[in-house]
């Protein structure tokens, strides 16, 4: 290494506060640009949901349009969509700045704490909505139809990401609260109860027993009805809004119990 | 001349346990200020309330006059810091960190491109810039860490042992940087450490703290000469209470320590106590392995006021 002289100084900056939305980009884009550094964060999510849409269509459709007249490539449309957002997060990355210290060193800077979060999710609504994609292809490629047209495939995509989103509230809390890794990938046990003691597989109706008990109490249940019902009903409002209010409740839950561990997480005391 | 820091009477707990207990320091404006203690003393605690990571139990803490528990968002704006362990994100680029680093202090976009101009020519990356940050070495990282904590111009830089667990090669670009920080932009610096010549080598005054407590203040030589003058060391075996004694009865001898197999002797004249003490431990049939004449260091005065080496456990006595 070479001794180099330094330039003259130049004009001299004062430090300010960059406002909540600059904060908030700054932090958003750090995370979207580790996504394709990390593909083995995104693989899996990528190929998951593919893999079980054909298998369960192979595997399924028959028995299930015979047993209860479905279009059952439609219906499984919006599980294999589920499957692609639910849990998709940047937790574990979170969980490294914590353990290196580089979340001390974004804590030594006027960043607003909130945008630490916040800034996260918005990468990942983005990542999780970018993962619908190919899902959806699939589905066309088996010829899934719309019946609300290209404004329900919108709405279909964003509804999935505000899943997506609410969800990842789960192991940005576990992250926060533990910073430990092992415990953030715990935060995945949660994904088989939502996914699939719900109406995934068959209409509630045939459902019966405690299964059918706790697909009642699932959002998960609400959601996919929302969803299937912009593929093979038109807008129906109430479904529409059940699933909206489904996610809400999650979402409540979510983002609390993430909030409430990002203020344990920089408490000074 | 102005204080860039002062801590009143300053604590920090952790449940039971006392890390910083009671700590007043005033570091002036300009200066490198070395604050200096073996692990766990509690150094980095004091710095991270410095820093607004950690808030005091108690007492009060001014960084550039503004409460460290009141004021957080205005000690952040004034401050750099480089925290134990260069904290830094492996998968991104040296430029993508310092660019992030700048925006979060609000500077624009031609802000950041001159800052981050200037900050490398500082420390000196090279190249390596471009490249992800879990390709550098150790001393690349603590450059980097450096310059990620000088891209906002603070006028208060904080490095929490900066130079752990380098080689003394990077360790001595790292000292040539914080050196011209100061000379240059005239930067105040709060650095600890856990190396003595470290805090010799740059600190215009010295804190030594220890278990919590600061013990002394003031510049690295006039600390060294508070003690004496001169000491004697001699690397020895089988020395018993007698030629300790011995020892003590020699004209112009002040202090006798001794740690494990090492005897310090202080003395207003080594010149002309070093042969007395020769002639004593022979005399007495004590074997010698080495005997050396050195003015005081750090450690010396750090082994007067504790009883103990910075960088050991202590388990030395102390025979006057």
């Amino acid at each position: 290494m070479t001794t180099t002289a330094v330039p003259a100084a130049p004009p001299v900056v004062r430090a300010r506060p960059a406002g909540f939305v600059g904060d908030l980009r700054t932090v958003a884009i750090r995370a979207l640009r580790a996504v394709p550094r990390e593909p083995e964060s995104i693989v899996p999510a990528l190929i998951i949901p593919v893999f079980f849409y054909v298998v369960n269509v192979g595997a399924l459709s028959r028995v299930s349009e015979n047993a209860y007249g479905l279009n059952f490539k439609a219906f499984q449309l919006p599980v294999a969509i589920i499957f692609a957002v639910t849990g998709i997060s940047r937790a574990s990355t979170l969980v490294t700045d914590i353990q290196g210290g580089y979340f001390d060193r974004l804590c030594v800077t006027p960043v607003r704490r909130l945008a630490l979060l916040l800034g996260l999710m918005v990468a990942d609504i983005a990542v999780v909505i970018a993962l619908c994609i190919p899902v959806l292809l699939l589905g066309f490629a088996y010829g899934v139809r719309f019946e609300t047209g290209p404004l329900g495939v919108l709405m279909f995509v964003l509804m999935a990401g505000a899943w997506g989103l609410v969800f990842t509230g789960f192991p940005y809390a576990i992250a926060l609260k533990t910073g430990n890794p092992a415990a953030v990938n715990t935060s995945f046990i949660l994904f088989f109860p939502f996914a699939f003691l719900t109406t995934a597989f068959q209409p509630k109706q045939a459902l019966s027993g405690w299964l059918k008990t706790v697909a009642t109490y699932n959002p998960v249940t609400y959601l996919l009805a929302g969803l299937r019902s912009l593929i093979s009903t038109g807008w129906d409002g109430t479904e529409l809004l059940k699933a909206l209010a489904a996610i809400a409740v999650v979402g409540t839950v979510s983002i609390s119990l993430a909030l409430a561990a990002l203020r344990g997480r920089v408490r000074r005391g | 001349m102005t204080a860039a820091v002062i801590t009143e009477s300053i604590e920090r707990r952790f449940d039971d346990t006392v890390a910083v207990d009671g700590v007043d320091l005033e570091v002036r404006a300009g200066e490198i200020y070395g604050f200096l203690g073996p692990n766990g003393a509690g150094k980095s605690t004091v710095v991270r309330m410095l820093c607004t990571l950690l808030l005091p139990s108690a007492g009060r803490a001014l960084v550039l006059g503004h409460d460290v528990a009141t004021q957080p968002g205005q000690v952040r704006l004034r401050i750099g810091v480089a925290l134990q362990d260069a904290a830094l994100d492996d998968r991104q680029t040296g430029r993508e960190l310092l660019t992030l680093q700048a925006r979060l202090y609000g500077l624009n976009r031609v802000e950041v491109e001159q800052r981050v101009t200037h900050v490398l020519h500082m420390v000196d990356i090279g190249d390596a810039i471009d490249r992800r940050i879990g390709t550098y070495s150790g001393g690349m990282k603590r450059r980097l860490d450096l310059a990620a904590a000088l891209v906002h111009n603070p006028d208060v830089l904080f490095l929490d042992e900066p130079t752990t667990g380098l080689d003394p090669a990077s360790r001595a670009l790292v000292w040539r940087e914080v050196r011209r920080l100061n000379e240059e932009l005239g930067t105040t610096i709060f650095l600890t450490t856990q190396y003595l010549e470290e805090a010799d080598e740059l600190a215009d005054r010295v804190g030594i703290i220890d278990r919590g407590k600061l013990v002394a203040e003031g510049a690295p030589d006039e600390l060294k000469r508070s003690i004496s003058d001169d000491v004697i060391v001699a690397r020895v075996e089988g020395a018993g209470d007698e030629v300790i004694q011995a020892l003590c009865a020699i004209d112009g001898v002040d202090q006798v320590d001794v740690h494990a197999e090492e005897i310090t002797v202080r003395t207003t004249n080594g010149a002309a106590a070093v042969s007395p003490v020769a002639v004593t431990l022979s005399r007495d049939g004590v074997k010698v392995h080495s005997l050396t004449l050195r003015t005081p260091t750090l450690d010396d005065v750090f082994l007067e006021l504790t009883g103990g080496h910075i960088d050991h456990d202590g388990d030395g006595e102390h025979i006057s």
